[in-house]
């Protein structure tokens, strides 16, 4: 890539950042600004945090921002760098740009309504259409999006019900090599309901609890976002860190101390909320068909 | 032994106590999910290729390689000898050497590469140089690059030439394609 070329990405990608503020900022969410530096990330199976001396760079500012619920913001979001020590690729790198946004008292399915309303506002301004063309590529964002359940996504394109016989391995390998190749890439689709296993910090669903309140968002082969309805009962949560410091310790990784804050905060009391992260970078990359990560930052040394 | 977050374009691995290179690499980490590395791997020895994934939890062996500054020098049927600095002698098949066994002359150094101390591949300098020893005569005047005819260069190894190159003319050959590639012209 010559350097016109970053410098045109580098426009997109502020006039990116300059629209998704607008877009909160007009709908009366809170701008907040949690710490990068951290005592205690959250503890996930397959996500490490950089050390920075004793503490940890955040993979996430997930856990602070539900703190700011619990203290009665009710519409928040962020943007800022997040860190994952050992992630690079096309798509990732070690250090990049995330933005949140939770609601209180919402379910996820208004969350995805935020963000189709987002992602046609992001194009509006940037791109003054809601197709993207790039690379003999077309998405159409401001048409109808595909919606599909996990479960049948896999059973369409894996051939298994992950429902009834849950294997992780074979779910992360399957959603690469089967499932995500197979996603419409001429629209955005958006896979919901992903097996209770995978839920994260997702809570399960109530009237199906085989399945978590989480889904995630694709376009143009990109993984952009993933949503969760927030698991808010703490000892639900702890069960949850601890399972996952688990198996992390079996594997000989990182256990990170438990983040008694926010489950201190859990046990005040959250309200019932949804919220989402989304890959800013991956955003700017659909927007300009950068075929890499690195062509839509300043620098990726 | 490797672990998967050592893998990278160009880094050598053993499976199945064979040693392959990274030619192609990607990682991939779905939402939640753990870290896949998908890597197309080539057959250091057969030159074949295939795609191979690794998880992160995955170790991968390392192959004892080791590359040697060696000079040519003789041929007894299919083996070729070589020596070390030590004057220590090396027979190597001439399937190893493919036609890269036109190429070697008395002493010239090469760099032999050793896999469990057993010689799998010989880099010889990229370009020698070698004297026409037959080929049809050219258009005169001719100096199109475009158009080939064949040729025959001391030592038996016949290739294309453009119609410009006559016989006892002195060309340089690329080692690791066994192409053409200039005339040298000699005051």
């Amino acid at each position: 890539m010559d350097a016109r070329e970053r410098r045109t990405n580098l426009e997109v990608r502020s006039r990116v950042l300059q629209s998704i503020r607008r877009f909160f900022i007009e709908r009366n969410f809170v701008e907040v600004e949690t710490p990068v530096r951290i005592p205690a990330p959250a503890i996930e199976t397959h996500i490490d945090a950089e050390p920075a001396g004793d503490w940890f760079l955040r993979t996430s500012p997930e856990l602070h921002m539900k703190r700011l619920l619990a203290d009665g913001l009710p519409r928040i979001f962020q943007m800022g760098p997040c860190f994952r020590r050992g992630e690079r690729g096309d798509r990732h790198h070690p250090e990049y740009t995330m933005l949140e946004w939770y609601r209180a008292n919402a379910d996820y399915r208004e969350i995805l309504s935020d963000t189709r309303l987002l992602m046609n506002a992001v194009c509006d301004e940037v791109l003054g259409t809601r197709t993207i063309e790039s690379g003999g590529r077309r998405i159409d964002v401001g048409g109808a999006w595909e919606c599909l359940t996990v479960r049948d996504a896999f059973l369409l394109n894996a051939g298994w019900d992950v429902l009834k016989d849950f294997d992780a391995d074979r779910f992360d390998l399957d959603l690469v090599n089967k499932v995500e190749p197979a996603l419409p890439r001429d629209r955005p689709t958006v896979l919901m309901d992903y097996p209770a296993p995978q839920a994260a910090l997702a809570r399960v669903k109530a009237s199906d609890p085989r399945v978590a309140e989480r889904w995630e968002l694709y376009a143009g082969g990109l993984e952009l976002a993933n949503a969760f309805g927030e698991l808010t009962d703490p000892a639900e949560q702890r069960r949850r860190f601890l399972e996952a410091a688990e198996l992390r310790r079996r594997a000989g990784r990182a256990v990170y101390p438990m983040d008694e804050k926010f489950l201190a905060a859990l046990a005040r009391g959250l309200p019932p909320c949804a919220g989402i992260a989304l890959g800013v970078d991956r955003l700017v990359m659909l927007l300009t068909g950068a075929a890499s990560i690195e062509q839509v930052m300043a620098f990726a040394e | 032994m490797y672990s998967a977050s050592d893998l990278r374009k160009g880094l050598k691995i053993e499976i199945d106590g064979v040693p392959y290179e990274i030619t192609e690499f990607s990682f991939m980490k779905p939402g939640k999910g753990q870290a896949i590395y998908t890597c197309r791997v080539k057959n250091m020895l057969t030159g074949g290729t295939y795609v191979k994934q690794y998880r992160s939890v995955d170790q991968i062996d390392e192959p004892k390689l080791e590359e040697k500054d060696m000079n040519f020098s003789y041929a007894e049927g299919d083996l070729y000898v070589f020596t070390d600095e030590n004057y220590e002698e090396y027979r190597i098949n001439v399937e190893v050497l493919g036609i890269r066994k036109f190429f070697l002359t008395d002493g010239i150094k090469v760099q032999v590469l050793f896999h469990n101390d057993k010689a799998i591949d010989v880099t010889l300098p990229f370009f020698i140089e070698k004297r026409i020893e037959w080929t049809e005569p050219g258009a005169r005047g001719n100096t199109a690059t475009n158009v080939q005819k064949p040729a025959k260069v001391e030592g038996g190894y016949e290739l294309t030439v453009p119609l410009f190159v006559n016989q006892g003319d002195l060309i340089k050959i690329d080692t690791r394609t066994g192409d053409y590639v200039d005339r040298v012209l000699r005051k």
